[in-house]
């Protein structure tokens, strides 16, 4: 979590250099400024509500459920993996909205590539590997395509995307039924055990050396035959912070995550100013595409299967996370650090729930409650940024 | 080197049938401004668009340096120092005045010599010290630039233009939107840019501001040219007179004179 927080400091506006730096004699000359304390400036930034939604939703269930194993080390494990997945589709949805634009296509993408990944292994008899390529090749290449019609016809992405997704929930359907006459393709897990690619990247833990040696110090809890009870990280959750980590840092400190402001805060601005908008568009709807891309490959190794509802209603799932993360729907606002935790309030409550005594139908109530209330709270944010302070 | 920095000689502008700009004259002398005047529906717009490389004349030359030039996008008119600084100004509200003041054109630096970086430090300086020297004092320039006033604005994305190496500045009506004392302070930065010998074109239709700073007077109406008039051969109110119609004014004074309550 480390880089996370190194990169908290960055997206939209920057703290500025510590009073020290600066040895201008210009920079001191408006008496008018008054001193803002850090605490002020944290407050202005895009994910507060976030964060402190996150602290207050961790302080209820320590309460709560504290004693419950929902804080032991398998517990973690088990919220964390939710949180990651959401979160992997988090990253991509936020950074199409900071660009100006929606895609309402990124479940049924999840669903579409992993039928993609699926039926040709199984069917077809191709590597893993090979069918793993194809369909990333496949999604990016719809990403692609939306973020194209969407730039040519200027239509609302939200329309557009709106179409994909039932293209491509209509497709992995009928697909699935062509080739494989079933809607769940399974048998895939082996496979994945066995495949360079996918072991190597997308089935399993990292770290299995660090907790089989801190299982055999004693200081996490271990089997009966003496292995760790939780072997690793999974790699969902691995993918998930590298991933947050870069974007983070691409969003906030390079040229492309500047244009992504600027074309998602006025694109005709930062077209007279030289900014490739169309460029920029369409590469995060391809990004986007990739995200749903790499959630269905990991779901597709870690459960060995591949189902045509896979995906349902993930994409305003990762918009909600995007949103709570301080996002504007207006786009040209928002933040990476912002929808992962986000992410990680889903993944928290999500799983937390069943440790308590609250039936877990009230999940989705909670979920409704808390984007208001962080819409409302983002709100009041912008008004402040754009006013004289 | 010619003497004029900037000309169109006899350019027209046709969209389809309509004639938006007929044999247009104007040159431009290097370190002067020169106003463009006309009301709604003159053409102004056509031609800054045509000075601003977005349309191609249909017939006439433009000349740059004496050279008769195509720009075929304004990113073209710009490499050759022809900046335009349009209304709604290209600045993104919710991004940071540092931000804003690079964006397109962003400082790069190597982070740990590998990893190619925003130089957000040095934007940041140098967006805050450019203001400056047009005589805003930004108070951090990691704000929002949401929070600047509308004469603030205009001087950053003027001052902008200028530190990207404009020679030539066409501002379309930068007061058209300010309160008085703020388009008193545009008029300033305009007087300052010429001390500096940059070339101004100053679209306006307001002859109250824009004689004060002009140098010299092109009239449009209708998509035709009424002549350029250097500021010792016309006055203040003869430029009011063309620029109303002239005659149509007289007769709308006397109507107005006889009006009792």
């Amino acid at each position: 979590m480390t880089a996370l927080k190194s990169s908290l400091a960055s997206p939209g506006m920057n703290p500025p250099p510590p009073p020290g730096a600066s040895s201008k004699p210009v920079a001191a000359a408006d008496e008018r400024v008054g001193t803002t304390s850090w605490v002020k400036r944290f407050f202005g930034r895009p994910e507060f509500a976030s964060i402190s939604g996150a602290v207050l939703v961790f302080a209820f269930f320590v309460i709560t459920a504290g004693d419950s194993g929902m804080f032991n080390l398998d517990g973690v494990v088990n919220w964390m993996q939710v949180a990651s997945y959401l979160g992997i589709i988090a990253i991509g949805a936020c950074l199409l909205m900071i660009a100006g634009e929606f895609d309402l296509s990124i479940g049924s993408m999840i669903g579409f590539a992993g039928m993609m990944i699926a039926i040709p292994t199984i069917y077809f008899h191709w590597p893993l590997w090979a069918a793993i390529v194809f369909a990333f090749a496949g999604s990016m290449a719809l990403g692609w395509l939306n973020g194209y019609i969407v730039i040519k016809t200027r239509l609302p992405s939200f329309i557009v995307t709106l179409a994909f997704l039932f293209i491509l929930r209509g497709l992995t359907l009928a697909l699935s039924i062509m080739f494989a006459n079933r809607t769940i393709v399974s048998g895939v897990g082996d496979l994945a055990a066995q495949d360079w690619l996918a072991s190597l990247l997308f089935h399993g833990n990292v770290a299995t050396g660090l907790f089989q040696w801190m299982g055999a110090h004693g200081w996490i809890a271990v089997l009966d035959d003496g292995s760790p009870l939780v072997k690793g990280v999974p790699k969902v959750i691995a993918w998930w912070l590298v991933l947050a980590a870069g974007a983070a840092f691409v969003l906030s400190r390079t040229r492309f995550g500047n244009w992504m402001f600027a074309v998602g805060g006025d694109a005709n601005a930062a077209k007279n100013v030289g900014v490739p908008v169309r460029k920029v568009k369409i590469s995060l709807f391809v990004f986007t595409a990739f995200c749903a891309c790499l959630f269905a490959t990991l779901q597709v190794c870690d459960v060995g299967s591949a189902a045509a509802d896979r995906g349902m209603q993930k994409e305003f799932e990762a918009i909600i996370a995007a949103v709570i993360g301080g996002a504007l729907l207006t786009g040209g606002y928002g933040s990476v650090v912002g929808a992962c935790f986000g992410a990680l309030i889903f993944g928290v409550v999500q799983i937390g729930i069943t440790y308590t005594n609250i039936n877990s139908d009230w999940f989705r109530v909670f979920l409704g409650v808390m984007l208001l209330i962080a819409v409302l709270f983002n709100n009041f944010v912008r008004s402040r940024v754009t006013e004289a302070r | 080197m010619s003497e004029h920095i900037l000309a169109l000689e006899n350019v027209s502008k046709r969209f389809g049938s309509v004639l938006a700009l007929q044999n247009i004259t104007m040159r431009l002398r290097e370190g002067e401004v020169h106003c463009l005047l006309g009301d709604n529906g003159a053409g102004k717009s056509t031609l800054i668009k045509t000075l601003a490389g977005v349309h191609k004349p249909t017939d006439g030359q433009y000349l740059v340096d004496g050279k008769p030039v195509v720009f075929n996008s304004p990113s073209e008119a710009l490499d050759m120092g022809v900046a335009t600084v349009y209304q709604d100004l290209a600045l993104v509200p919710l991004l940071s005045v540092a931000r804003n003041f690079f964006m397109g054109r962003e400082p790069m630096k190597k982070l740990l010599g590998l990893v190619p970086v925003m130089d957000i430090d040095y934007a940041a300086e140098t967006a805050r010290d450019k203001l400056a020297e047009m005589g805003i004092m930004v108070r951090d320039p990691h704000q929002a630039i949401g929070t600047m006033s509308g004469g603030e604005k205009q001087c950053l994305a003027i001052a902008r233009a200028i530190h990207f190496g404009a020679r030539v500045l066409i501002l379309d009506e930068p007061t058209a939107a300010l309160g008085v004392k703020q388009s008193f302070n545009v008029l300033k930065l305009i007087y300052k840019a010429r001390e500096r010998g940059i070339s101004v074109i100053f679209i306006t239709h307001n002859v109250h501001h824009a004689y004060p700073v002009g140098d010299s007077f092109t009239l449009l109406n209708r998509g035709k040219s009424l002549g350029t008039f250097t500021k010792d051969t016309v006055s203040k109110d003869a430029l009011l007179d063309m620029m109303a119609g002239g005659a149509e004014m007289q007769t709308l004074m006397s109507e107005l004179d006889g009006v009792t309550i």
